[in-house]
């Protein structure tokens, strides 16, 4: 990566052309995405005003009891939890971590042979039409797609009622507004997010290193475990984090599947930041929820690294 | 590949049922948007175009069509530019600050909607920019960013180095050889880009609900109608024409796609991602 030194040794240089020209872009993202998640993380130790925000430092909306400030600038005698400290908070925050978990772990073990299939399975001519067909029923109307699984699962719906006309069941199955449900409507949601790194992962990977494994007597499963997925193990690694981490935020799926019955927690920042118009707390939750995200993830990886360690190449 | 680790039916048969898992949703639409009956249940109660016919003559549909038109075009523009930019900058030179600014311009990928969504729209309320369809945009640009970025970053990729420097030795200055050289070879990226930046966000949900000005776009429109059982099977004749429409963009986007790497002569690899 030679570029023709012209003019001084910074202009003309390959890193004055490379930040002019990532700059547009850059300063799009600082201004409208690191600076909002700035002042999120700002707010969040801020004073609840009447309808605004008061610069006033506390940490009360994640820890202990808060008040809000009346227009007239005195303290209104009623209190609120902090984030940490709100049992419907914690309940909502537990919930969501437990359905986003639980969702990776179904999309990811379930994308996994899928992913393996079309890469090794395959032939190679035939991989893009197997990869787009994974990739078409997601390029539909999310909403939709989230509602369809409303349609099939109520009481009414399509399921119970093929059901109940083939006189296999007498009484519908509850299967609308439960976990389960929302378990299921997600992990369809993010299937192509799992299956592509996956997929490129296994890609990657040189197939003389398999026969080697086998040459030396390994057996074919031996030769997976030792072999094939450590080394696909950079892939599972992205779609755990790409599934996990925006499942944590998903709003559609507990109003539509879940009926507002089972809330988590977007709609509890929604609800905070909107309707209750209490910014600093809503952002105390929002940015609790990302803080238990980043913590989880990180754990996840420390224990993929321990075991990629542990594992011989 | 003369060993093949697990060939197993097994395998292309769970490949096959997990293909059904993800297009039930899909093939039942149809199904239910042909069928006369206000409720979505078996046993199917005969053919009818009346749904497709209520939503054609629902004027608020035409409107929200109008306004996520608009917004789906710009943000699709606006998407590829900047990553036209950043996917350019990322493959050609190395530079200070590199890794960290690519990392936020990717963030989105994988930061939940309803954060950034929320982070913005906190932001926007206290500086007092009123919501419109031009705050939806700037969300939008932000989700879709990445994903065009993606697409850019393999088209520019597989770019060959020598065609650029040639066209230097020929005399072209930097401007010209990425207007006469460089675009005509990422065009095909750049188009299918375009194409799924488009379907990102006319899909787009959260942003449109939360940054909008309460002026309905197609998927919050969708959304409302779902609250009332008797709109419901609008919706299905609405979402059978909507995955005709996604299917058809999609061919078209990948037929760029193959066309792009066919003119550079790369291997085709794979999907868009």
């Amino acid at each position: 990566m030679s570029e023709p030194r012209q003019r001084s040794r910074f202009w003309g240089s390959e890193a004055s052309n490379g930040l002019a020209l990532i700059s547009p872009t850059a300063l799009y993202a600082i201004l409208l995405l690191a600076a909002p998640l700035a002042a999120t993380l700002i707010y969040s130790v801020l004073t609840d005003g009447y309808l605004t925000v008061i610069p006033h430092f506390q940490l009360c909306n994640y820890v202990g009891e808060c008040h809000s400030q009346l227009a007239d600038g005195t303290q209104d005698p009623a209190t609120y939890l902090g984030a940490w400290s709100d049992p419907i908070a914690q309940t909502l925050l537990l919930r969501s971590l437990i359905v986003s978990t639980l969702v990776t772990a179904a999309t990811v073990l379930l994308a996994y042979p899928v992913a393996y299939f079309v890469s090794f399975n395959v032939d190679s001519s035939r991989k893009s039409l197997w990869l787009f067909l994974i990739t078409i029923p997601f390029w539909t109307s999310y909403v939709i797609r989230v509602f369809m699984w409303n349609v099939m699962l109520s009481r009414t719906g399509v399921i119970n009622s093929a059901l109940q006309g083939l006189h296999i069941i007498s009484d519908p199955l509850q299967m609308s507004f439960t976990i389960q449900a929302m378990i299921v409507t997600l992990a369809h949601s993010y299937a192509p997010f799992a299956i592509l790194p996956i997929y490129v992962a296994l890609e990657k990977i040189d197939r003389s290193l398999l026969e080697a494994g086998q040459d030396l007597g390994e057996t074919r499963f031996t030769t997976f475990l030792r072999v094939t997925l450590p080394l696909s193990m950079t892939g599972v690694i992205a779609s755990v984090l790409i599934v996990f981490i925006p499942t944590i935020g998903d709003y559609v799926t507990p109003n539509l599947i879940g009926g507002g019955k089972i809330p988590m927690i977007a709609n509890m920042i929604e609800k905070q930041m909107l309707k209750a118009d209490n910014r600093p707390l809503g952002s105390a939750i929002a940015v609790s929820a990302m803080l238990a995200v980043g913590i989880v993830s990180m754990a996840f990886l420390y224990l993929n690294r321990r075991y990629l360690k542990g594992t011989p190449k | 590949m003369k060993i093949v680790p697990f060939k197993l039916p097994a395998l292309k048969i769970y490949t096959i049922a997990y293909l059904i898992f993800l297009y039930c949703p899909i093939v039942i639409l149809p199904l239910f948007a042909f069928n006369n009956s206000a409720a979505v249940a078996f046993p199917l109660q005969g053919f009818t175009t009346q749904w497709f016919q209520n939503i054609w003559v629902d004027p608020q549909l035409w409107t929200a069509l109008e306004n996520s038109l608009v917004v789906a075009i710009w943000t699709s523009v606006l998407s590829v530019i900047f990553a036209i930019f950043a996917a350019r900058a990322s493959t050609r030179y190395r530079f200070p600050g590199q890794a960290p600014l690519l990392g936020l311009i990717m963030l989105p990928m994988v930061l939940p909607d309803m954060i950034m969504a929320m982070a913005l729209l906190v932001v926007l309320l206290a500086i007092g920019v009123p919501l419109s369809k031009f705050t939806i945009i700037l969300g939008d640009v932000l989700i879709c960013t990445p994903f065009a970025m993606a697409i850019l970053t393999s088209a520019f990729q597989s770019l060959d180095r020598s065609l650029e420097e040639a066209a230097y030795d020929l005399g072209e200055g930097p401007i010209s050889t990425f207007y006469l050289v460089i675009l005509p070879l990422v065009m095909p990226g750049i188009i299918s880009a375009l194409l799924i930046c488009f379907t990102i966000s006319i899909d787009e949900f959260i942003v449109a609900n939360f940054l909008g000005s309460g002026q309905p776009l197609l998927s919050t429109f969708i959304y409302g109608q779902l609250r009332f059982p008797k709109y419901v099977p609008n919706i299905m004749a609405l979402g059978t024409v909507l995955v005709g429409v996604s299917v058809a963009l999609l061919a078209l986007a990948e037929f760029f796609r193959r066309r792009g790497l066919a003119r550079t002569g790369a291997k085709d690899t794979g999907g868009f991602l």
